[in-house]
């Protein structure tokens, strides 16, 4: 048994530093520092750099796009990329739909699809939950309906994140109401331009509009259109979920959130004195650093079980909710930390086009933001309820 | 012993919950945050007439001679409704600074106005660098002929964009976090020199940082005695705890209630959530901390004016203390059970919420009212 690198692996991560270190647009690496969000043209802009360089999809096999790279050395890279400050690219595409069409779909859809999505021109949303199916989301009711060579497709999503600015949206609908909820369900990808299709923003508790209600109403979807077969989606769908747990810990982004805190906790701008010196607070850091470091060991744990290919199993449950948990934990550390200067509405600390410097301290930037939209960590994704219920149902036979 | 209202407070609550229910509200906050001042200039002359803006002054002062009890009363029904009238600057602590510090012809000009809801208060006692200690001071006061220049900055003022008056804490004696050596001014939010630059806070309330440059103040705007402010200060905070808990506990009432509804009427897996265990002890967590709140911000309201500091002191940062981990723990579940509903800015969970996540940072969060506490004990 060893816990350090090897030393390939040790040459691997010293390439991937020095080249995110120069790679990386300076102004980009300063928005992340001062807590602001990343817009879309800037975040396309960094897309196209690790696309150049062939880092786009490191966990994609090889034949389509990916590295090739070992589990460990796609951990090495996404932590790097992290703790360079480098923005995390939406994971709708790269992460959710591509592997399911690279895995399920066919040579024509991968040829149409896969393209776009490693080059990052076409942006996609998922379209999963409705008003009514949330948590139980096998029961959605969407519905796709055969028309000839086409579908028509009525219903509503919800929740649907980054809606107003995708080129595309991968739905599950429902094909069959006669059976289990489950056997009724496919996977249809959907032209965001279709006549029928009209989004409206939902603005979230600190003020942005990143989800939407997305209404269908009789758009025409062509039947080649459909991932695998018709009323086999959730497997799919699940596939994915499975996918979108993977990586999930976001180790590099917490070392990156923690190594702010401890900057402004040394410093003496926002309390006259050091709070990294109080006594409370110190103990506090101590016990969220301790946290960290069981979830990073924990991650490193289960991947050195798997296999250079092997999606994580249900381990991805206990991860997700040890890691939301502690996110949510870590960004009270930072209001905290800003005192009375995470009252002032911070909004995305968008300064542009005003001279004024922004109200609160760049270095307690997002603080506010940021923990108020962390609360729906523990919500999206899979409760953190449900994946208890299944922790207890798969891992434990209860 | 006897812990129930009397005919007067149930009075008071009743009218007081009838108000805010017929006027306030999440959906006001909605309409109201986007205003210049952030709150109803009509409502604040209803209070007026309701006599609410007159209750903690004595019949001397041309008030009503309410306690701490009464203005708990009040504040828990403004909790219910999210109010954004500035009951908490300009009454509870412009008034407690008034009655803490103002000589008689000070109270004699400036509160009846208040009291008719003419002039509006804030206390400026934050500053850039200080946290929650109330006596680190940097801005200062120097004697210039007969008045004062002050010069600093101070931070998050609460309703420090409306206030016609600002009590501003400034050193006139003594280093930085020295705890003598602190005047208290009441300066006109219009003098010359006087800057504030205002913004919309998280809990749709407004704040203002003010920039004071030589600004000049007559002998008369000296609150109390000179440099002896930091008492005065701390009496304004106390009262301001005392309400603000008060307030909490009515946005705690309200989560809760709504939760419950919520999970009674939303169904998933075929049956209302309500009927999973896991969601039904949450709520019965959330109700004990409800009820625990509840009785620190009774006990801060009854001790507020205990002869005893030490008494007073472990009621006040002990309610603080609980209200700050009940509200997050009330606030938090409360999204967690609405889903993503409890995210979004159209229902009013997340405007409680972030009320409640406010109040635990105003005049000091748990962890600097624990080490109140127990330098206290
Ligand atoms: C910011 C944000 C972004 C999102 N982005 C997307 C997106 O891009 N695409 C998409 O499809 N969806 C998205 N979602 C939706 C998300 O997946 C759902 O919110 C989530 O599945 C929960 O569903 P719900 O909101 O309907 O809550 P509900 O399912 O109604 O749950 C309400 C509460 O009940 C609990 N509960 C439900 N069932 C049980 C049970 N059996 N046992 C115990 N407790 C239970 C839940 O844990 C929760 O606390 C997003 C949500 C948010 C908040």
């Amino acid at each position: 048994m060893d816990l350090s690198f090897s030393p390939e692996e040790t040459a691997f991560r010293d390439e991937v530093r020095a080249w995110v270190a120069d790679a990386l647009p300076a102004d980009i690496k300063a928005a992340m520092e001062r807590g602001e969000k990343v817009k879309k043209d800037d975040l396309r802009r960094w897309h196209k750099i690790l696309h150049e360089k062939g880092w786009i999809a490191p966990a994609w096999p090889k034949e389509y796009g990916g590295t090739g790279w070992t589990a460990t050395q796609r951990y090495i890279f996404a932590n790097e990329m992290a703790l360079a400050g480098a923005p995390d690219l939406p994971a709708f595409g790269l992460k959710m739909v591509g592997p399911v069409i690279y895995t399920y779909g066919s040579e024509e859809q991968k040829r149409e699809y896969l393209p776009g999505i490693l080059n990052g021109d076409v942006w996609w949303c998922q379209g999963y939950s409705e008003p009514g199916s949330g948590s139980d989301l096998a029961s959605l009711k969407t519905k796709a309906v055969s028309d000839g060579d086409e579908y028509v497709v009525n219903g509503s999503k919800i929740w649907t994140t980054g809606a107003h600015e995708a080129d595309w949206i991968f739905c599950l609908v429902r094909t069959d109401d006669t059976g289990k909820k489950q056997e009724g369900i496919s996977f249809l990808l959907i032209d965001m331009k279709t006549p029928g299709i009209e989004v409206s923003p939902i603005i979230i508790i600190n003020g942005d509009h990143t989800v939407n209600q997305v209404f269908f109403n009789d758009v025409r979807v062509p039947k080649r259109n459909l991932i695998g077969k018709e009323n086999e989606g959730w497997t799919y769908a699940k596939f994915l979920l499975v996918n979108e747990r993977n990586g999930i810990a976001q180790i590099g982004a917490k070392k990156h959130t923690m190594a702010r805190i401890r900057k402004l906790a040394a410093s003496t701008q926002l309390n006259g004195h050091r709070l990294a010196d109080d006594p409370g607070y110190q103990r506090r850091l101590a016990e969220t650093e301790v946290a960290l470091m069981a979830l990073e060991y924990s991650e490193l744990r289960f991947l050195s079980g798997q296999k250079t290919d092997h999606a994580p199993g249900t381990e991805a449950n206990m991860m997700k909710v040890a890691a939301t948990q502690l996110q949510q934990s870590m960004s009270e550390l930072f209001i905290e930390i800003a005192g009375y200067y995470s009252y002032p509405f911070d909004g995305f600390r968008d300064t542009e086009g005003s001279n004024e410097p922004p109200v609160v301290p760049e270095d307690a930037g997002g603080a506010m933001h940021q923990f108020l939209y962390g609360r729906a960590s523990t919500i999206y994704g899979g409760s953190n309820e449900i994946q208890r219920d299944v922790i207890a149902k798969v891992l434990l036979s209860l | 012993m006897d812990l129930s209202y009397s005919d007067e407070q149930t009075m008071l609550r009743d009218s007081a919950e009838r108000f805010v229910e017929a006027n306030c509200g999440a959906e006001n906050l909605r309409k109201m945050r986007n205003t210049e001042e952030g709150f109803s200039r009509n409502y604040w002359k209803q209070m007026a007439e309701l006599g609410w803006l007159a209750l903690p002054f004595t019949e001397e002062q041309g008030g009503l001679g309410g306690t701490a009890v009464d203005t708990m009363v009040l504040m828990e029904a403004f909790g219910k409704g999210l109010v954004l009238e500035p009951y908490l600057t300009t009454v509870v602590m412009g008034g407690a600074a008034l009655r803490a510090g103002g000589s008689d012809a000070q109270i004699e000009e400036l509160v009846p106005a208040l009291v008719e809801g003419e002039l509006m208060f804030t206390v400026a006692y934050a500053e850039p660098q200080a946290r929650f200690d109330l006596f680190d001071v940097a801005t200062t006061a120097r004697r210039d002929g007969t008045g004062w220049v002050i010069d600093g900055s101070k931070a998050v003022v609460l309703h420090g964009d409306s206030a016609d008056k600002i009590i501003v804490s400034a050193r006139t004696s003594g280093d930085r976090r020295d705890a003598t050596g602190i005047s208290l001014f009441i300066v006109d939010a219009g003098a010359p020199g006087l800057e504030r630059r205002p913004y919309p806070t998280v809990d749709g309330s407004r704040a203002a940082e003010i920039m004071l440059g030589s600004v000049r103040v007559d002998a008369d705007a000296l609150l109390g005695r000179e440099g002896e402010g930091l008492p005065v200060l701390e009496r304004v905070a106390d009262e301001a705890i005392t309400a603000l808990c008060a307030e909490a506990v009515g946005a705690m009432k309200v989560l809760l209630d709504t939760t419950v509804e919520y999970t009674k009427t939303r169904e998933q897996f075929g049956q209302p959530i309500a009927k999973f265990q896991v969601l039904r002890h949450r709520m019965a967590d959330m109700m004990m901390e409800y009820e625990q709140a509840k009785s620190m911000a009774l006990v801060a309201a009854l001790k507020l004016d205990s002869e005893d500091p030490v008494e007073r002191r472990k009621a006040v940062s002990g309610a603080k203390v609980q209200i700050g981990k009940s509200g997050r723990f009330v606030g938090q579940q409360a999204v967690q059970l609405h889903g993503g509903m409890g995210m979004t800015d159209e229902l009013s969970v997340g405007h409680y919420f972030k009320r409640l996540t406010m109040i635990d940072i105003l005049f000091g969060n748990v962890d600097h009212h624990l080490k109140q506490f127990s330098a206290a004990a």
